[in-house]
C-alpha cells in the first residue's frame, strides 16, 4: 500500500524549477562543524527526507533552510528568496513544525489556531472557515475546547501541522514530525501530507525511522553533517554498494563476531532468528565466501536478499565500520 | 499595518487567556498590593514609641521614681528591667533585653536643684562643676532610629518633678507642617508603596515573558512567523498596564478608605503619571526578559532592581539624605521619579505638567527600554 501511493507520486509530472536550492551550504558551531559542503536541490511538489542518526545535522540544516541560522558560508535560495538577507519574506510562505511540540499547552486547540491565524494575518471571515477546515481534516473537531497541554502525543502532533499549514504554505518543514508517535498515527499523518502534496506543498521532513524514510520521494542522508547520499529510495537501494545476505542458524551471536571481522563485511545485524549481513559488492560471490568460514555449519541456510533502506543507511554512513 | 495591530492583538489575547487560567498568578495580583499594603501601613512606623528600657537606681528615692515616672509619660519608653548596677546593665543591652538604660546617680537630688531649668542653682548654675545633667542614659546607638528618639529626651522639660512652672524658651524657629500636620507616616508610606508595588509586579510579571516561551519552547515556533520583536514587545506589555492600573486602585482605594490617606490631586493626573510608570517598569522588565537565560535568572535581576528601588527610591530615606553617587543611582531608576510623582500628585495636588522633568524621564526611559529590548530579540537562533 505504501509502495502504491509512492509510486503515484512518483509519477507525477515535477514541475522544473527547485523550491530549494543550496550550494556549498556550511555551518559551524565554534570549532564543530555542524553541516559541511551540503548541495541540496529539492524538487517544487515533493516531498524531500533528511536521513541520519541523531546529531548528524538534520535539525541544523532544517534551520538554515528556514532562515533562522546564518550560514558561515555557501548559498541558498528558498522558493526565491534568498537567505539570510530575505529570512522575513520567506516566513509568510513556509510553515514549520519544531521538533518538540511548541504550541501552548495552556490554550485550547481552537485558541492555539486562533492565535496562529492571526499571527499570519488572516481576516475574521477567513479564520473562520480555515479553523473549521483544518479541525475537520486533522480530526481535532472534538478536541477544539480541550486544553493542548492534555492531549496525546498523536493530537498534539496533528494540531501543529494544522498550526503549520494555516496559512498554506508552499514550502513546509517538518522536523522529525513523528518521533512521539504510535505507528497507526504515523500512517495517518503521512497521508495528510500526502494529501498536502497532492495539493501543491513541498514538504521536507527530517526524520532517523527507516519506514518513514522509505515513503519520501528523495531522500538525503546525512552523517556528521556531511550528505552521503541523495536518490530515491528506490534508487538508493539498487545502487548500494553491498549485497545483503541473511543466514539462518542457531548461535547467531558467535557467528556475528566471527563474521564482522572479516574485511569483506561491511556489517552484521541480528533480526531475529537471522543475521544479516552486508558484503561489499567487490566480492562475487557473497554466498560462497561466507560459507567457506568455519563458524557457518553446512546445515546453515544462506541467501542472497532484496537490501532495505537500513542497509543502504548503514553501508553509507559510517555506521558498519564501527566494529 | 493592519496586520501588525492583528499581530499585537493576538499577542495581548493569547497572554489574557494563559493569566486567566494561571489561578495563582491571577490571584497574586490581587493580593500582592492587599497583603503588603496592610502590612507595611500598619508596621511601618518613623515615630518610635514604647522602647523596653532598663533602670539603675543608685539614689532609691522618691525623687528618682518620680524622676522614672515623668520619663515613662513621654511614651517613648517603658521601664521594663530594673538593675543593681552599671554592670549588669551593659550585660542586658548586650544580650538585646532592654535597649537602653537609665542610671540614675545617687546625687539625683543636688543636680536637680542646681540644674539650670529649675533655677535654684545659686552661686551661678552654668558652671560647669555646679551644673550638671541629672542622670544618664546607655543606648544601643546600632540602631539610629532608637538613638535619636532617646536623644529626643535629653533637653526633655522637669516641669512635673518639683510642680513648678518651668522657664519656657521662645522657640528659634516656628515650624509649620504642611500636607501632614500630624506627622502620621502612613501619609507618606502609601503613596510610596505604589511605586514598590509597582516596580516589583510589573518588572516580575515582563522579566520572566519571553524567558518563559524560550523556556517551554513557544519561541522557537513564534520566530518562523512574521511577528515582529517589536509588536511581541508591546502585545506582551498591554495586558500588564490593566493589571498594573488595578494594583494602583487598590492600593490608594484602601488607603483612602482605611488608612485615611488624602487624596488631594486629580485622577486624570495621577493616571498619566501612573500610566508612563507602568510602562517604564514593564518595558524594564522586558529588558530583562531578553537578557536571562531561563526564569531563575530573571527573578534575581527582578530583585537586583527592586532592592535599590525600595531603598534608594525616597521610599525609605529621603533622596536629598543620600550620598552623591547613590543620588546618581537613584536618578536611574523609574521608582524614583515615580514616588516624586505620586507623592507630588496625591499629597500636594501638584500638576503633573509642573514636575516635567520626571515625567520626561519616564517617556525617555520607556522608549529607549522598548528599543533596546526589541533590538536585544534576535529572530535568528545565532
Amino acid at each position: 500500500m505504501i509502495l502504491s501511493t509512492q509510486d503515484a507520486a512518483n509519477n507525477k509530472n515535477y514541475s522544473p524549477e527547485f523550491a530549494i536550492n543550496a550550494k556549498n551550504l556550511c555551518r559551524n558551531f565554534g570549532q564543530l562543524a555542524a553541516i559541511s559542503n551540503l548541495d541540496l536541490t529539492v524538487e517544487k511538489q515533493t516531498i524531500y527526507g533528511f536521513l541520519g542518526p541523531n546529531g548528524s545535522g538534520k535539525t541544523t540544516a532544517i534551520r538554515l533552510l528556514t532562515g533562522l541560522l546564518k550560514p558561515t558560508s555557501g548559498q541558498v535560495n528558498v522558493l526565491g528568496c534568498h537567505l539570510p538577507q530575505e529570512a522575513n519574506k520567506l516566513r509568510l510562505k513556509i510553515g514549520y513544525m519544531t521538533q518538540k511540540f511548541s504550541l501552548y499547552d495552556d490554550l485550547t486547540v481552537k485558541e492555539n489556531l486562533q492565535f496562529i491565524s492571526k499571527i499570519y494575518g488572516l481576516t475574521a471571515i477567513e479564520q473562520k472557515s480555515r479553523l473549521s477546515e483544518l479541525l475537520s481534516t486533522h480530526q481535532l473537531t472534538q478536541q477544539s475546547q480541550q486544553l493542548a497541554g492534555s492531549m496525546s502525543g498523536g493530537q498534539k502532533q496533528r494540531l501543529a501541522l494544522a498550526a503549520a499549514v494555516i496559512h498554506k504554505p508552499k514550502l513546509l518543514f517538518l522536523d522529525e514530525p513523528t518521533s512521539a508517535v504510535d505507528p497507526q498515527n504515523r500512517r495517518e499523518f503521512w497521508e495528510q501530507l500526502f494529501d498536502l502534496c497532492d495539493q501543491g506543498t513541498t514538504i521536507l521532513v527530517s526524520t532517523h525511522y527507516m519506514d518513514e524514510a522509505e515513503r519520501c520521494h528523495k531522500l538525503a542522508i546525512l552523517e556528521n553533517g556531511i550528505k552521503r547520499a541523495d536518490d530515491s529510495p528506490q534508487v538508493l537501494m539498487n545502487n548500494m554498494a553491498a549485497q545483503v545476505v541473511e543466514i539462518a542458524a542457531n548461535d547467531l551471536r558467535y557467528i556475528k563476531d566471527k563474521l564482522i571481522a572479516l574485511p569483506q563485511v561491511i556489517s552484521a545485524a541480528q533480526l531475529g532468528t537471522h543475521l544479516r549481513v552486508l558484503v561489499k559488492k567487490s566480492e562475487a560471490n557473497p554466498v560462497a565466501l561466507l560459507q567457506r568460514q568455519s563458524c557457518i555449519k553446512a546445515t546453515d541456510k544462506l541467501a542472497i536478499v532484496r537490501p532495505s533502506l537500513e542497509d543502504v543507511f548503514v553501508s553509507c554512513t559510517g555506521q558498519g565500520v564501527a566494529r | 499595518m493592519k496586520t501588525s495591530l492583528l499581530r499585537i492583538q493576538a499577542i495581548v489575547t493569547k497572554e489574557l487567556l494563559q493569566l486567566r487560567r494561571d489561578r495563582m498568578t491571577f490571584a497574586m495580583v490581587i493580593m500582592i498590593p492587599l497583603v503588603q499594603l496592610l502590612l507595611f501601613a500598619f508596621a511601618i512606623n518613623t515615630n518610635v514609641r514604647n522602647i523596653p528600657v532598663g533602670v539603675v537606681d543608685h539614689s532609691q528615692t522618691s525623687l528618682s521614681r518620680v524622676l522614672q515616672q515623668t520619663v515613662a509619660a513621654t511614651g517613648i519608653i517603658t521601664f521594663t528591667h530594673s538593675y543593681h548596677s552599671v554592670k549588669s546593665a551593659q550585660k542586658a543591652i548586650d544580650s538585646n533585653e532592654v535597649r537602653a538604660v537609665l542610671i540614675i546617680p545617687k546625687d539625683v537630688s543636688q543636680r536637680l536643684v542646681r540644674h539650670p531649668s529649675v533655677g535654684f542653682g545659686l552661686p551661678p548654675s552654668s558652671k560647669q562643676e555646679t551644673s550638671r545633667p541629672i542622670a544618664q542614659w546607655l543606648v544601643d546607638g546600632s540602631d539610629t532610629v532608637i538613638a535619636s528618639s532617646i536623644k529626643s529626651l535629653r533637653n526633655m522639660p522637669l516641669v512635673e518633678l518639683l510642680d513648678k512652672p518651668a522657664n519656657r524658651n521662645t522657640p528659634t524657629f516656628e515650624v509649620t507642617l504642611l500636607y501632614n500636620p500630624e506627622q502620621r507616616s502612613v501619609v507618606n508610606i502609601v503613596p510610596g508603596l505604589v511605586a514598590v508595588i509597582l516596580t516589583m509586579t510589573m518588572i516580575m510579571f515582563t522579566s520572566a515573558a519571553i524567558v518563559r516561551e524560550q523556556e517551554r519552547g513557544n519561541m522557537e515556533m513564534l520566530i518562523t512567523t512574521p511577528l515582529a520583536p517589536i509588536e511581541l514587545m508591546i502585545g506582551k506589555i498591554f495586558p500588564y498596564i490593566f493589571i498594573g492600573a488595578i494594583q494602583v486602585t487598590i492600593i490608594l482605594g484602601l488607603g483612602y478608605w482605611l488608612f485615611n490617606v488624602p487624596f488631594n490631586g486629580g485622577l486624570a493626573q495621577l493616571a498619566i503619571a501612573t500610566l508612563l510608570f507602568i510602562c517604564a517598569s514593564l518595558v524594564l522588565g522586558l529588558v530583562i526578559s531578553t537578557i536571562a537565560k531561563n526564569q531563575l535568572q530573571s527573578m534575581q535581576m527582578t530583585i537586583f532592581i527592586l532592592l535599590p528601588s525600595i531603598l534608594l527610591s525616597g521610599f525609605m530615606f529621603p533622596y536629598e539624605g543620600m550620598p552623591l553617587p547613590a543620588q546618581y543611582i537613584a536618578e536611574a531608576l523609574p521608582a524614583t521619579h515615580f514616588i516624586r510623582l505620586i507623592r507630588g500628585v496625591v499629597l500636594r495636588d501638584v500638576d503633573v505638567i509642573e514636575m516635567n522633568f520626571d515625567m520626561l524621564w519616564l517617556i525617555a526611559f520607556t522608549c529607549f527600554g522598548l528599543l533596546v529590548a526589541a533590538l536585544r530579540f534576535k529572530k535568528t537562533l545565532d
